[in-house]
């Protein structure tokens, strides 16, 4: 009996996937018919295509005397292009869809490894019905793929961190690359002259640009393969921002030695010159991001009348920068990664909180989207070739790659260390060398060698191929384990608390204060001065109006609610606060519109925090039975808790009753998480001495010049995941408590429609989900 | 006191010029020398920093109180506190660095000398943290503060009986809910490529 339901249930998987395949293989065969995505084989596909139009036409020309009235017509090129695009991106959805139903097969192998191979099957059907096929477009990858990955990773990159590791970063990029660069040039142009025969005819130069080719690490593979494994912060800010600005330094060294590579010669000039081209490329790239960020930023001050086409802004600047950057052969990802990182915190200011969701969701969808799509194409481009194998030239050429990453690293290391107040260990090492994985850039670029000047373009194609699929599969796949048996660092899961926040910021402000009393200007130093320019200068021309100062309030005031709602549930004292906290939380969440009337109320809605939180903390603080030894002031609270409960009951069902439509849709998600933490409940309260029940929430004290910048990025992520716990914990105890029902079923809707409103339980669930179970589960 | 403070030749020279600056070659240094420093003014805990060159705690003599004015090795002793650490040391070792660091931070706060830090001493903590800030007022500061306390309560003492009375934060209770913050990594000062004489202000 079970063993034939198991195999009822194994073939209903293998038959899910099977479907989901077959009807991505189907639609890809009925694309690929008229397929022609690249530029390869498109005379065929007009020739086929312009037949089917003069038929149709010639059929329109004697309509009036030969037949009755077309009733229905068949005319596909008129939705050829759009159709094909959308054909494919559909098949990239679905087979990522397709992934998660494979149990076994989405732990072990990282998402990119299966589409790689689903691209590989892809073309190999392509190939067996005899069609041509489409090839990853350099134009296409550059101008369409690329940028979505690119800025989702720059918008959301932790600047935090990033500035800190800048210099380790920095060199690792820069020295890497180069280093990496001319290793593999000479060591492999060393090994053709030894080789002979065919290798012979590799030239120093051509293999200098194969090397550059080789070495840079890819931002889009890293991501992808580093996103699943959660290592410590510092690792993966490491290597990732080391794929990002390498890219300058790649763009130089392609061009440089494409160039020499043409003309055949080099002179010092020429080398000299290029070094100068890397600064330029570099700078210039930043440069250009900078200012169409500010640009951006100033936009979206006056943006407050149309809100709807506030993320359009975001995502068209940054656009507009990557490809202003690429006009001037500068380098386009640094553009970018600069506009996002200068954008960020003013537009997220200025504009509401939906179009911030809005831009982080569909920052989210088209970057992954972009990525699959990518994977694919990589695995059919396999198939289409050509191909030209040599197998001492794609041996040397994996084993050159390792060897010289690990050096490289090794060797930086040493230097780095010197320099670091935090030491790179020898796991840290490991970790940065074998997580450089090559991706469809270095592809790409080989892709767009011009043939004519490299006879041996066909044999780099199929080692930048070979190699690609080596990081990727054998890299992409031990890396995991290898992470779980050297008991590397992952990381860390619960947010800080109250308690650390403050300290955090204390020995902010003292490590810089006893860097002035030294003398010295360091790290904090320059950081403070940013912040304090930032604060008075620039603040006031980028972010409208009270907005500089208001949104801290608003979430400061916020996180602190839920802390003391949270509080108040354990301590058992009675809900009657509770309405009166949300219903003003929900009243500072409908802020869009309300804006110039927060104007005047916002004096009045501080007190009524103040009153809110003192009278909520002495609650609880009774409870404790007073730990100072003066006496507290006792306000008006019970009097206040009844009149204003009895007052914003009648809100709380006005509100009701508009949020039950919005909340309807969005009531899958709470419910679970509620089943889940009733289950817990008895946990939850037998011990909440752990520190898992304080729901570590963030304190927003920095509205203080240091760190600010970066600490308004962990706010909203932060806020909103830990007022998604805080709703589900806070609805479970209170059903526990049996309280007057209607009062808490509003209160729980309110909450729940408090997160709705506030903010998505953000687009990368698994993060959510991880964090929640850590919590709740442990 | 333990090896692993002593300073670099190259840091106590560095150091000793910079003591002349401040204290206009003199023997000894006063609080108006540290606080005309024009940088440490935007500083909001500027005189909880100031206060710790003076106080007596952390000179590592066993003494307790406030002293007027002080030396050069009383002044090398305070910094001392933010050097880097060694590389190969022992997890005894780390934990005491750890310990010292936190001891130093824990006198910042511990300003009455109770060995305890009680509800107004934290609350005039965070205040002065906030009081850059401008937007939030006294009160909120105040609030802040009474919650860290009651989390600090929960943590280290978790279910407090009706009879109970939590007086304040101990050194232990400290050391515990700071645990993650990685102090001896954190609290350090590079004195590499340190030229008083280039920055001097």
């Amino acid at each position: 009996m079970t063993a034939r339901t198991r195999f009822c249930g194994g073939l209903l998987r293998i038959s899910r996937a099977l479907r989901t395949v077959a009807l991505s293989l189907v639609t890809g065969c009925v694309f690929s018919v008229h397929a022609s995505f690249g530029a390869v084989h498109g005379d065929n596909d007009t020739s086929h295509s312009s037949g089917h139009g003069t038929h149709t036409k010639t059929h329109n020309t004697t309509y009036p005397a030969t037949r009755a009235f077309p009733v229905l017509t068949v005319n596909y090129d008129h939705v050829r292009k759009p159709f094909e695009i959308s054909l494919w991106i559909l098949l990239a959805s679905l087979m990522k869809l397709g992934f998660h139903y494979i149990p076994r097969v989405s732990s072990v192998v990282p998402e990119s490894c299966v589409l790689i191979v689903v691209g590989l099957l892809v073309g190999g059907l392509i190939r067996l019905l005899g069609e041509t096929l489409p090839v990853l477009d350099t134009q296409l990858f550059f101008l369409c793929l690329l940028p979505p990955i690119i800025l989702d990773a720059g918008y959301f990159l932790p600047t935090r961190p990033f500035t800190e590791n800048l210099g380790t970063i920095l060199v690792f990029a820069v020295v890497g690359t180069v280093w990496n660069s001319f290793f593999i040039g000479v060591v492999l142009y060393g090994v053709c002259q030894i080789e002979g025969e065919q290798l012979a005819a590799v030239d120093l130069l051509a293999c200098l640009l194969f090397g550059s080719i080789a070495s840079a690490v890819d931002p889009v593979a890293v991501l992808a393969v580093f996103e699943e494994i959660h290592i410590n912060e510092l690792l993966h800010i490491l290597v990732f921002g080391e794929s990002l600005l390498n890219d300058a330094v790649t763009v130089v060294l392609y061009h440089l030695f494409e160039e020499f590579a043409s003309e055949g010669q080099v002179t010092v000039v020429d080398a000299c010159l290029g070094m100068v081209c890397f600064f330029v490329v570099a700078f210039g790239g930043i440069l250009v991001g900078t200012v169409f960020g500010l640009v951006a930023a100033v936009t979206s001050r006056f943006t407050a009348h149309s809100r709807v086409i506030e993320p359009l802004f975001v995502f068209l600047y940054s656009y507009m920068a990557y490809l202003s950057a690429e006009v001037f052969h500068l380098s386009g990802i640094m553009a970018l990664i600069a506009c996002g990182v200068v954008m960020r915190p003013y537009v997220e200011a200025n504009i509401s909180h939906k179009s911030y969701t809005t831009v982080k969701n569909v920052l989210k969808m088209w970057s992954s989207v972009s990525e699959t799509l990518i994977f694919i194409f990589l695995g059919v481009s396999t198939v289409a070739g050509p191909h030209s194998w040599n197998w001492a030239f794609v041996i040397i050429t994996i084993f050159l790659c390792l060897i010289s990453r690990v050096m490289g690293v090794v060797g930086l290391t040493f230097i780095i260390n010197k320099f670091r107040m935090v030491k790179l260990t020898g796991k840290d090492q490991f970790i940065v060398a074998y997580g450089g994985l090559r991706g469809a850039i270095a592809f790409s670029l080989a892709f767009l060698l011009p043939s004519d000047h490299f006879p041996m373009k066909n044999m780099f194609l199929t080692a930048i191929i070979t190699l690609i699929f080596f990081t990727v599969f054998v890299q992409g796949m031990t890396i995991r384990p290898l992470v779980d048996l050297l008991a590397v660092k992952k990381k860390k899961q619960t947010k800080f608390t109250i308690n650390e926040e403050i300290h955090s910021q204390f020995i902010n402000h003292m490590l810089s204060g006893i860097e002035n009393v030294c003398g010295h200007y360091g790290h904090h130093h320059w950081r403070d001065k940013l912040s304090r320019f930032n604060k008075y200068y620039v603040k006031k021309w980028l972010i409208a109006g009270e907005r500089s100062q208001e949104p801290q309030l608003i979430s400061f005031y916020n996180k602190l609610e839920l802390k003391q709602a949270l509080l108040v549930a354990e301590s058992g004292s009675a809900a009657n606060i509770g309405p009166g906290l949300s219903s003003a939380a929900l009243l500072s969440a409908q802020s869009q519109k309300q804006r110039t009337v927060m104007k005047n109320i916002s004096k009045e809605r501080e007190e009524e925090i103040r009153k809110i939180l003192r009278a909520n903390l002495q609650k609880t603080r009774q409870r404790l039975h007073s730990y100072n030894r003066h006496t507290l002031v006792l306000e008006e609270e019970d009097e206040w808790s009844t009149v204003q409960l009895r007052r914003q009951r009648v809100e709380l069902e006005k509100r009701m009753t508009h949020y039950l439509t919005v909340s309807a849709s969005g009531w899958d998600s709470p419910p679970v998480r509620r089943a889940r933490f009733q289950s817990d409940s008895q946990e939850y309260m037998a011990k909440p001495s752990a520190p898992v029940s304080i729901p570590a929430i963030n304190m927003e004290l920095v509205s203080a010049p240091p760190g600010s910048l970066a600490l308004l990025e962990e706010v909203t992520d932060q806020a909103q995941q830990s007022q998604d716990e805080g709703c589900g914990m806070h609805a479970n105890s209170h059903e526990e408590k049996s309280m007057k029902p209607n009062v808490t079923f509003a209160l729980e809707l309110e909450k729940q429609k408090l997160s709705r409103c506030l903010s998505d339980p953000g687009p990368n669930k698994i993060e959510v989900e991880a964090e929640e179970k850590e919590h709740f589960l442990s | 006191m333990s090896i692993i403070f002593w300073l670099r030749r190259q840091d106590i020279v560095i150091l000793h010029n910079r003591f002349n600056q401040l204290s206009h070659n003199s023997d000894v240094l006063r609080r108006e020398d540290l606080r005309k420093i024009p940088d440490l003014a935007c500083n909001p805990i500027q005189s909880q920093i100031v206060e710790a060159f003076f106080d007596e705690r952390n000179f590592k003599k066993g003494g307790e109180g406030s002293v007027q004015e002080i030396g050069f090795e009383e002044f090398l002793t305070v910094m001392s506190y933010f050097r880097p650490p060694e590389t190969h040391l022992t997890a005894e070792q780390k934990e005491e660095i750890r310990r010292t660091k936190m001891r130093f931070l824990f006198n910042m706060h511990d300003t009455d000398n109770d060995g305890t830090i009680t509800l107004e001493e934290y609350r005039h903590v965070v205040e002065e943290l906030l009081s850059r800030s401008g937007s939030l007022g006294k009160e909120t500061a105040k609030s802040i503060a009474d919650a860290a306390m009651l989390e600090v309560a929960s943590i280290s003492m978790g279910r407090m009986g009706p009879d109970e009375f939590y007086a304040g934060i101990t050194f232990d209770h400290f050391l515990k809910i700071l645990k993650e913050l990685e102090i001896e990594t954190r609290m350090n000062i590079h004195f590499l490529n340190m030229d008083t004489t280039f920055f001097c202000k």
